[in-house]
């Protein structure tokens, strides 16, 4: 295990290394994991990563679902490749999570605890097959941006992890998009279905860059560490600027009377975003909370036999080998 | 070039071997999301992944021959045109279950893609030897997950036992020939699946006994591809649904 150097406030020279830490991040120099840190510096990368990768493990559900029902060989194998790439991407997070000092075996008891969070996105049911393509345009459009912004960060492994995770999420944003195009000018029943589940996303969709800049607590402090280098509210902007020509242009209703585009500042401008109803979810009592994390914990319950299956499978042939 | 006569036997030959594929890609996507460890949740999407290319490219072998359309004959086939085997119909199971299924299919491909590889009709010959590649990995991950549940725990020795008790005796079907089979192997098109029997059940007992497990004797061996078993109207009629759900529908 790579010996950690974490700081705290009372430590005597707490406020030199600090000051030698944020002038590293200024220059843009990336923190790496045996490299001295403040404590809540690491506290956030846990906080932020280990809820990443439980994003990316639960994520696979609500697509998963859809795996058996696909509806072409095509994109069935296209589908099986994506919540693949997010069980991949799961992996990732949790090594460059574990690189400072927390093991996956905690991590993964936090979230079936219910003491961590993920994704609020993937508390909302995918009740068509449209909502597959919706996810992909736009859930993972979303997804992008925040995680091109985090590839900058000044944590070493997570920005390393971000710049491959985003490789293969541009071909998730791009599947999306060429189904959701395809049904738009499909049959009826197939643009019924997608303007359908286009409803039922959006506003979902915008709520996970998070609260706006106002309501984010941690912000001011992730921007100066480098942690996150773009506010939510910007994420939230590049998003739409780049989405909303685009699905208005597919022939797409976005079910917000009130979006508008500015012509002096060149932004797509939305209108007031159903914050109770994210409150709601992120505390709990969103349509799906409770089966996502019965579902991650039946797996891991039947799972047990297996994995000490594997630990006394593992432990007999070292033994044999010591022999 | 194929002769006319042979035809006829071949697609019905690749169908059934699509069929097989098709159906066990089913079963190994229902564990996507929920495989004991996340490694394994990568390493089943994969498989999944890896058997439907095979349908994928059988079936265009298929088209080749008659112009049928390999989507249609997915999704729009009935239960009973399917001439998949009972082995991989079977639902999931448990984790031994699903590893016992996969090997004693893994074990299966090998040998017949190595002859079949060696086809007198290059297209098939082809093909078999690209999938062959992708089989011995899979034959690799199948064989070592039997091979540390035999030898795990009191539980998971007994669960894959188990799982081996009900799976064996269909595997016999795997061997059974299609109709027009004769000529094709007479031609030298397909291999003799009857002669691959016996090495196989050599090679496979060999690994079950090592690794602790006794394959069951007796059981029920259907009589031909023609059988099924209840489960497939639903596994497919879930499958269907929702290409079905459209008719109208011109693309998916």
């Amino acid at each position: 295990m790579m010996q950690l150097r974490i700081g705290y406030p009372e430590d005597r020279d707490y406020g030199e290394r600090l000051e030698e830490f944020e002038a590293r991040i200024a220059r843009g120099e990336k923190i790496e994991p045996g490299d001295w840190m403040p404590a809540e510096y690491r506290r956030q990368l846990i906080r932020m990563i280990s809820q990443h990768a439980h994003s990316e493990w639960v994520g696979m559900l609500p697509e998963g679902a859809w795996i058996t029902r696909a509806p072409s060989l095509r994109r069935k194998l296209i589908l099986l490749a994506k919540v693949q790439d997010e069980a991949g991407h799961g992996q990732y997070l949790y090594h460059a999570a574990e690189t400072l000092g927390i093991t996956r075996e905690e991590m993964v008891e936090a979230l079936l605890s219910g003491k961590a969070k993920y994704s609020n996105i993937f508390n909302y049911p995918t009740l068509t097959w449209a909502d597959v393509g919706i996810i992909g345009w736009l859930v993972d459009g979303m997804a992008i941006k925040n995680q091109t912004m985090l590839a900058q960060c000044s944590y070493g492994p997570y920005s390393r992890a971000m710049v491959r995770i985003c490789a293969e999420e541009t071909f998730h944003h791009k599947q999306g998009k060429e189904a959701v195009l395809l049904y738009a000018k499909g049959s009826k029943k197939q643009r019924q279905m997608v303007q359908d589940a286009l409803n039922r996303w959006w506003w979902p969709t915008l709520m996970m860059a998070g609260p706006h800049d106002t309501d984010s607590p941690h912000t001011p402090l992730l921007l100066r560490w480098g942690i996150k280098t773009k506010t939510n509210d910007q994420v939230r902007q590049e998003f739409l600027n780049e989405h909303v020509p685009e699905l208005l242009d597919a022939g797409l209703t976005i079910p917000d009377p009130d979006l508008r585009y500015d012509e002096k500042t060149g932004n797509w401008i939305h209108g007031p975003i159903p914050w109770d109803d994210f409150w709601k979810v992120i505390n709990g009592e969103g349509p799906m909370n409770r089966h996502r994390l019965a579902a991650r914990r039946k797996a891991h319950e039947e799972g047990r036999w297996v994995r000490e299956a594997l630990e006394a499978y593992g432990k007999r042939h070292l033994a044999q080998a010591a022999d | 070039m194929l002769e006319a006569y042979l035809k006829d036997a071949l697609v019905a030959r690749l169908t059934a071997w699509a069929d097989d594929e098709v159906v066990l890609a089913q079963r190994l996507s229902e564990w996507v999301g929920h495989a004991p460890i996340l490694e394994e949740d990568i390493a089943i999407a994969n498989l999944a992944q890896d058997e439907l290319g095979h349908a994928k490219l059988w079936l265009e072998l298929r088209q080749e021959l008659d112009g049928s359309d390999p989507d249609r004959l997915v999704y729009f086939r009935d239960p009973l045109e399917f001439q998949n085997a009972i082995l991989v119909e079977l639902p999931k199971g448990d984790w031994a279950f699903t590893m016992v299924r996969q090997y004693l299919f893994d074990a299966y491909e090998n040998l017949r893609l190595k002859e079949a590889a060696k086809s007198a009709y290059p297209p098939l010959a082809e093909a078999a030897s690209c999938i062959l590649k992708e089989e011995r990995f899979h034959l690799k991950h199948s064989s070592l997950w039997v091979e540390r549940l035999g030898q795990g725990t009191e539980e998971s020795h007994r669960r894959t036992q188990e799982a081996l008790e009900t799976l064996f005796p269909y595997v016999h079907q795997l061997f059974q020939p299609l109709p027009g089979d004769e000529a094709l192997v007479e031609a030298g098109v397909v291999p003799d699946l009857k002669a691959l029997e016996a090495p196989y059940l050599e090679e496979v007992t060999a690994h079950l006994v090592r690794s602790g497990l006794r394959p069951p004797e007796g059981g029920y061996v259907p009589k031909s591809r023609r059988e099924h078993t209840e489960y497939l109207w639903s596994l497919l009629a879930e499958m269907q649904s929702v290409a079905r759900w459209d008719p109208e529908a011109k693309a998916w």
